[in-house]
């Protein structure tokens, strides 16, 4: 695969000046080989300290197809004063006679903390008018957060959608109640319940078959493993299977390093448990095991392949062994780069459960 | 006893809420059988659809695969193949973990499909599935074979009481063609009807898998600007067109007993036309949206003997040039024979007779070794009723064309006028261009893939029904007994080319074909 490049950069600059540059190169790509088309997907703007943002440029690299259209990155430094930028219009591939080449535009734009608080005014002609815009700061920076998603002025704000990753906050209660905030004003895609999704839809194919949806309403423990870092993606699941069956959750109790509680089901309580791992080299869970009031148990783990599953029921006449199954559950592993990428996919979607999740995590943690 | 969930949702016994809002819903515990596995179809495109399924998480939480062919083969050495189709035919490099997974407990049995020791077979394998999980699986059977077997297998599966049981769903999958006439489509539905129920039957055009296929009817359904002018009224003419630059390869076997017209119009290129053409359904689901359909098919007249040559025409790729390269004509592809009649290409001109459609030509051509690969639907509105504009300098104003590219480059595009700068006002056609591919961050599944796990799960909507295969026979069949008495031979036109030039002869008034 080749890579064609087109560059611009300009010291002491103004966004005015960028988005002409931007414009520029769009056409001159376009007129240097016409199926040079710009791609229109999404904007992604990314808020990094300068120093790494290295790193979160590697990170976007490994993202696979989920590239933004336009990624704006604001690589800020302590005491700078001016605006240098950077555009790059990227078509990745052969350019094949008949067929299309997307464009995607990179802009790196270098800014002082001065600017965060009014970052919007920058950012503002940077970004594709009309199409989704996603602000993305790995590295904290929330006044610049809070500026592109607060309309100025009663106005529109320039980002619809936060992505987040709560693993990056230290504490769980401080990473929840950020979503909270921003979740009423913004769509936040937060990384660390992305990573819960496939135990989520592992979870809902297991209750699915008509037989056993009725178990779902008599289940009777929840419990959930997680690396250590990753509480909030064992709340957020905890918060999801409240929210969705109707459960109210009391705040959870610490012994030691696990977290217990309970949550009130129309048919009596739930008990809750949450505990952290260690062995895990990824961020994210590491188990989920269910239990019924009928005596039935589904547990899912992290396996080669997918998940592996174990299903136990209850021996069905007096005298005989209990029924248990062991399967995997196919589904390859997206690892930490797809996991990002993800997240900018989905910005471009609609999740309606998860800030019901994330109240009911929230009061898990009182 | 119902919840409401906290999105508002209110759920009961009978209910999962922990699906909501998930991306890809779950799909009940399900063995595939694939009679034919070892074929050109099943290491091309079906087990390489069912990697792909696993890889995403698709698949149902438990699986079973089972396959069936004449080889006499060991579970191991089927397993062997499946794996090495998977890592040449897939979209995506193989995960070995998850490829060594799928696979791990597949099953082969052996054995013509007559023979009811195969279907023993199949019962023992798939009764060890469902004791494996521990619960009723449904049951899929893939026809991917030579169609002569499809009533033989469908009869079979009858005979041995694997088409339907209580516990658990039995599905038919069959591959196109489905009949290579009227009569035997009729045939064939019959049998297949007197075997399952048709809400069991899945039958496959793999062009309604596509997803720029299935977009004519988000374009059209989910944007209020269309609707107004999808009428007589202000659509002057459609073309479909479905054109290959290769030629038959090592396919003479079945293109030369096929021919463009079963190959590709009869089913591909009739949905096109009904999902352009279709009312609006009431809901997007499998009988609404097929009802419609069906309308649009019963409202083309079949023609009338005496009116084929006027409304369709035939062809034959002559020696030619390529992207450079010179190639054989057809008659010399290796394994036609030398005095063959079947068409390599076809143009017809069809009528949707009803209040929306009646006068507007639909122009549909489908051909191989022409000038480029390209399936799209152009529709052409007509003229602007007075032009005020000059024509000199220019082009002049022309009619809007809205075209609908299903491949290679999927997206759409609207062609209008707009003046050229300058101090004159002067007009030339400009494009207005959606690029699928510009456009979503999310990569198109196979069709394959999206139609397996929509059979899977039981939603026949992007299937076809028994009422609508035999519709779209009854328009092609009289042209294919008179193209079949006709002795040739036919129309030539070179390798590379538009078509033949007998195809200008089936426009009505000024609307050439548009270039391939």
């Amino acid at each position: 695969m080749s890579t064609t490049d087109a560059v611009w950069s300009e010291q002491d600059t103004s966004p005015g000046a960028i988005e002409g540059a931007l414009r520029r190169l769009v056409a001159e790509c376009h007129a240097a080989a016409d199926q040079c088309v710009p791609a229109r997907t999404l904007n992604l703007v990314c808020v990094v300290d300068r120093e790494w943002s290295g790193e979160v440029a590697n990170r976007l690299r490994r993202v696979g197809r989920y590239h933004a259209s336009r990624t704006v990155v604001c690589a800020v430094q302590p005491r700078r004063t001016t605006i240098d930028a950077q555009a790059t219009i990227t078509v990745e591939g052969d350019i094949r006679a008949g067929e299309f080449a997307a464009m995607r535009e990179l802009v790196i734009v270098q800014v002082g903390e001065r600017h965060l608080a009014h970052l919007d005014t920058i950012v503002d002609p940077l970004v594709v008018t009309d199409l989704r815009t996603a602000v993305w700061a790995p590295h904290g920076h929330p006044e610049a957060v809070d500026a592109l998603t607060t309309g100025r002025a009663g106005g529109a704000p320039i980002a619809q959608v936060v992505l987040t990753d709560a693993v990056d906050e230290p504490e769980a209660e401080t990473a929840l109640a950020r979503a909270c905030e921003l979740a009423a004003r913004s769509e936040v895609v937060d990384l660390a319940w992305l990573r819960c999704t496939p135990w989520r839809e592992r979870l809902a194919a297991a209750y699915d078959p008509a037989a056993r949806r009725p178990e779902l309403h008599t289940l009777s423990k929840v419990s959930v493993r997680y690396r250590s870092d990753s509480l909030v993606s064992g709340l957020l699941l905890v918060g999801w299977l409240c929210a969705q069956l109707g459960w109210r959750p009391d705040q959870l109790t610490r012994h030691g390093n696990l977290l217990r509680g309970r949550a009130r089901a129309r048919r009596g309580e739930v008990e809750l448990r949450l505990e952290p791992v260690d062995s895990m080299s990824t961020p994210g869970l590491a188990g989920v095991e269910t239990r019924s009031d009928r005596g039935t148990m589904l547990a899912l783990e992290r396996g080669e392949g997918g998940l592996t599953a174990r299903r136990r029921e209850p021996p069905k006449r007096r005298g005989e062994d209990a029924f248990e199954h062991v399967w995997t559950v196919l589904g390859a592993s997206r690892g930490e780069p797809g996991i990002l990428g993800e997240g900018i996919r989905h910005a471009l979607m609609l999740d309606p459960t998860f800030k019901p999740a994330l109240m009911a995590a929230r009061r898990l943690l009182g | 006893m119902t919840t409401t969930t906290a999105t508002g949702q209110t759920t009961g016994p009978q209910d999962n809420p922990l699906v909501e809002g998930l991306e890809r819903l779950p799909v009940h515990p399900t063995a595939l059988v694939i009679f034919g596995a070892t074929g050109d179809l099943a290491r091309r495109k079906l087990l390489p659809a069912l990697y792909n399924l696993a890889h995403e998480g698709a698949l149902p939480e438990r699986f079973g695969l089972v396959g069936n062919a004449r080889s006499p083969m060991t579970d191991e050495e089927f397993r062997e193949m499946a794996i090495e189709s998977v890592r040449e035919f897939s979209r995506r490099p193989a995960d070995e973990k998850v490829l060594a997974k799928l696979f791990a407990d597949v099953r082969y049995v052996a054995g013509s499909f007559d023979d009811d020791e195969v279907y023993a077979g199949l019962t023992t394998a798939l009764d060890e599935l469902d004791e494996t999980a521990g619960l009723a699986l449904n049951r899929c059977f893939y026809l991917s074979t030579a169609p002569m077997f499809f009533p033989v297998i469908v009869d079979a599966l009858g005979r041995n009481d694997l088409a339907d049981r209580a516990d658990a769903e039995v599905r038919v999958i069959i591959e196109k063609p489905f009949g290579r006439s009227l009569e035997e489509a009729r045939e064939l539905n019959e049998r297949v009807l007197s075997v399952f129920d048709e809400e069991q039957v899945f039958r496959i055009d793999h062009y309604l898998g596509k997803e720029t296929v299935q977009n004519v009817l988000a374009l059209r359904f989910a944007n209020n600007m269309f609707e107004p002018l999808w009428n007589r009224n202000y659509i002057d003419h459609v073309q479909i067109t479905a054109s290959e630059d290769i030629g038959i390869g090592s396919r003479a076997g079945y293109y030369d007993s096929a021919g463009a017209l079963r190959d590709l119009v009869q089913n591909h290129m009739l949905q096109l036309l009904s999902l352009l053409c279709m009312e609006p359904p009431v809901a997007f689901e499998a009988q609404a949206v097929r009802d419609e359909k069906v309308k649009v098919l019963r409202a083309i007249r079949a023609p009338l003997p005496e009116e084929i040559a006027e409304l369709a025409v035939r062809g034959q790729y002559a020696a030619g040039t390529v992207a450079g390269d010179e190639v054989p004509g057809y008659l010399d592809e290796e394994g036609v024979p030398d005095d063959s009649n079947t068409e390599t290409y076809a143009a017809l001109r069809l009528e949707v007779h009803n209040w929306r459609w009646a006068g507007v030509p639909m122009y549909l051509r489908t051909g191989k070794r022409m000038a480029r690969k390209v399936t799209e639907i152009a529709v052409t509105l007509k003229p602007v009723p007075h032009v005020a504009f000059q024509s000199d300098m220019s082009t002049g104003v022309r009619p809007n064309v809205l075209v609908l590219t299903m491949q290679p480059n999927e997206g759409v595009s609207l062609s209008i006028g707009a003046k050229i700068p300058g101090s004159r006002m002067a007009i030339r056609t400009v494009n207005m261009e959606f690029l699928y591919g510009t456009a979503f961050l999310s990569q198109s599944p196979e069709a394959y893939e999206r139609l397996i796990i929509d059979a899977m799960r039981g939603d026949a909507t992007l299937f076809t029904r028994n009422d609508e295969v035999e519709a779209q026979w009854r328009i092609c069949d009289p042209i294919v007994k008179a193209w079949e008495a006709t002795p040739g031979p036919l129309p030539q036109y070179p390798a590379g080319s538009q078509g033949p030039e007998e195809a200008m002869g089936l426009q009505v008034g000024e609307s050439p074909w548009r270039m391939i």
